[in-house]
């Protein structure tokens, strides 16, 4: 089976400042893949890149459609990207208040991208909107509460049922946990990683907290400098990292 | 009457030429792509916006010495907004002015469509305040065009769906969207949902004019315009209890005037040219007094 996503050379820089060089991955159906590293090290410039939100300077990314040919998404007509956003992809962002729509309500922010795929029938959106809630732990009897009502982690979990209502593929995640308090983190991690299996996703997720990319990831990838220094299992990149910048990464992590 | 006297020095209906052949291309182009806002080179008008200068500008456009003009201001023919356009263009123009819906081949119109039936060599003119139906959903401005481009009316369905959540049923009553001809959503200018059945498949051209957001779009005669709403919430027009108080009609959207402070109230044609062709007609309804015409303002 060919990779769902595969990334090759793909570079971009602002000016003389270079935020991403050179980096290539696969990802393939039901892996969850950790970008790491420190604040500045192009992690989010990737995650952009890798979901055409930002073009690249160089490189191409080839993502399989479901029909399975696969296509440079930077080739895509803005129509087909966007029809992949709203489909087959979620993007899970580190402020709720950009992927959400904050005056419209939790059903509202739940059912738009059945809406905009063509559901026309009230009932039966509010009922998927219903089930979605409660599968993010969002108490159903809020559904007509705008979220500014709700808490971060609410926040948080209905982005996530907000993204998750179309089954896509594959889910991007920039920083999902942080800002969170710690029981919170703990909750929407196990919520992540259930619904991860349970729907066989893809994700790709960025943090700069190694303990998220332990519970969540199968494949970790470290950024240093817009470079992909060391990548490899999870497991084995922190508990035997190669890469001297890997090794100060995992050792700065403070034992709980 | 010399109020009504052409007045000199000004073009015919105040715009120059090249300024209409500007705005007439605009007309062209939104009728050959129904339901798309045009943008155009909208002037200053002697009138303050919201009094309907981009209507104003579109009707300078397609006025002709021939033609006879009727300006509507929520249905009335004698509010302020629709004697004081009616005037500009007696002045400026020297066309024929008329109160009559069926006497006229240009009605100007604020936030109404005749009850009469309109015919194919009818011109209807809208004022329109804000053209982009997707505006309180979405405020960017180059958002909004992307997602006419690309057809992507989901959004729209969200405002119905909020509506829903909210009310128990869909509580937009004016400025309803409607796709036009299978392709654009149009905010059909702030009339009652009650006369979007009768902007589809209507004989006479609608031309939406947008002075302030300057934007023209049109509806062409005789084109499909499909209200927005649920299968489950199906789109209906609003219902009155009682036919009109003075010339009973029925099936025609009411005013309700309120007589005095103990609760006493009447319902009356928005449409007052309708009523008073009706009460011509022999038609009384149930508070008309003996007065047959223009005593319902005592």
């Amino acid at each position: 089976m060919s990779p769902l996503l595969c990334a090759r050379g793909l570079s971009k820089s602002y000016g003389p400042r270079v935020a991403c060089s050179g980096v290539s991955l696969d990802l393939h159906e039901g892996e969850v893949l950790a970008v790491v590293g420190e604040s500045g090290s192009g992690k989010s410039t990737l995650l952009g890149l890798l979901a055409t939100e930002i073009a690249p300077d160089a490189g191409q990314v080839n993502y399989r459609f479901r029909d399975g040919t696969a296509r440079d998404l930077h080739t895509l007509s803005e129509a087909e990207r966007r029809l992949l956003m709203r489909t087959d992809w979620g993007f899970i962002r580190q402020d709720a208040m950009q992927g959400l729509r904050m005056p419209v309500s939790a059903g509202g922010n739940v059912g738009e991208r059945l809406m905009a795929v063509g559901h026309r029938h009230y009932g039966n959106i509010r009922e998927t909107a219903e089930d979605w809630l409660s599968r993010v732990e969002i108490d159903p009897g809020r559904i007509d509460d705008t979220p500014k009502t709700f808490s971060g982690g609410m926040r948080q979990r209905l982005q996530i049922a907000r993204n998750l209502v179309t089954h896509p593929r594959l889910v991007f995640m920039d920083e999902p946990t942080s800002g969170l308090d710690v029981s919170v983190q703990a909750r929407l991690l196990d919520l992540i990683r259930g619904l991860v299996s349970e729907l066989g996703l893809a994700v790709i997720i960025v943090t700069h907290d190694l303990a998220v990319a332990r519970l969540l990831s199968h494949r970790i990838m470290v950024m240093k400098g817009g470079r992909a220094i060391e990548a490899g299992l999870t497991d084995q990149v922190l508990d035997d990292p190669r890469e001297p910048y890997t090794q100060l990464l995992v050792s700065s992590v403070l034992a709980a | 009457m010399n109020e009504t006297a052409t007045a000199s020095g000004y073009n015919f209906a105040y715009l120059d030429e090249q300024t209409k052949r500007m705005i007439r291309r605009a007309i062209l182009k939104a009728i050959a792509i129904p339901g798309y806002q045009v943008p155009f080179a909208s002037r200053e008008m002697p009138m303050p916006y919201g009094w309907g200068t981009g209507g104003v500008q579109v009707t300078a456009a397609v006025l002709g010495p021939d033609d006879t003009l009727k300006v509507i201001d929520q249905g009335s023919d004698d509010t302020t907004n629709a004697v004081s356009i009616r005037k500009f263009f007696e002045r400026t123009a020297g066309v024929k002015t008329t109160t009559k819906t069926t006497d006229a081949s240009v009605i100007q119109t604020r936030h109404r469509v005749p009850e009469e039936k309109l015919r194919a060599d009818q011109i209807l003119v809208y004022q329109v305040p804000i053209p982009e139906p997707l505006r309180f959903l979405e405020p960017r401005e180059t958002e909004t065009r992307q997602l006419h481009a690309l057809a992507e009316y989901g959004l729209m369905h969200v405002k119905l769906y909020e509506d829903i959540a909210r009310h128990g049923r869909i509580a937009t009553t004016y400025a309803y969207p409607v796709e036009v001809a299978g392709r654009y959503v149009m905010d059909p200018s702030p009339v009652p949902k009650f006369d979007n059945p009768k902007i589809g498949d209507c004989a006479a051209l609608q031309l939406y004019g947008a002075g302030r957001e300057k934007r023209i779009y049109a509806v062409p005669p005789h084109t499909k315009v499909k209200s927005l709403d649920f299968e489950d919430h199906p789109f209906r027009v609003q219902t009155f209890r009682e036919p009109c108080a003075l010339c009973a009609a029925e099936d025609v959207y009411l005013d309700e005037v309120v007589l005095d402070d103990r609760g006493g109230r009447m319902f009356v044609c928005s449409d007052t040219d309708y009523c008073e062709q009706r009460r011509t007609d022999g038609h009384r309804g149930k508070m008309l007094g003996k007065v047959p015409l223009g005593g319902e303002a005592a």
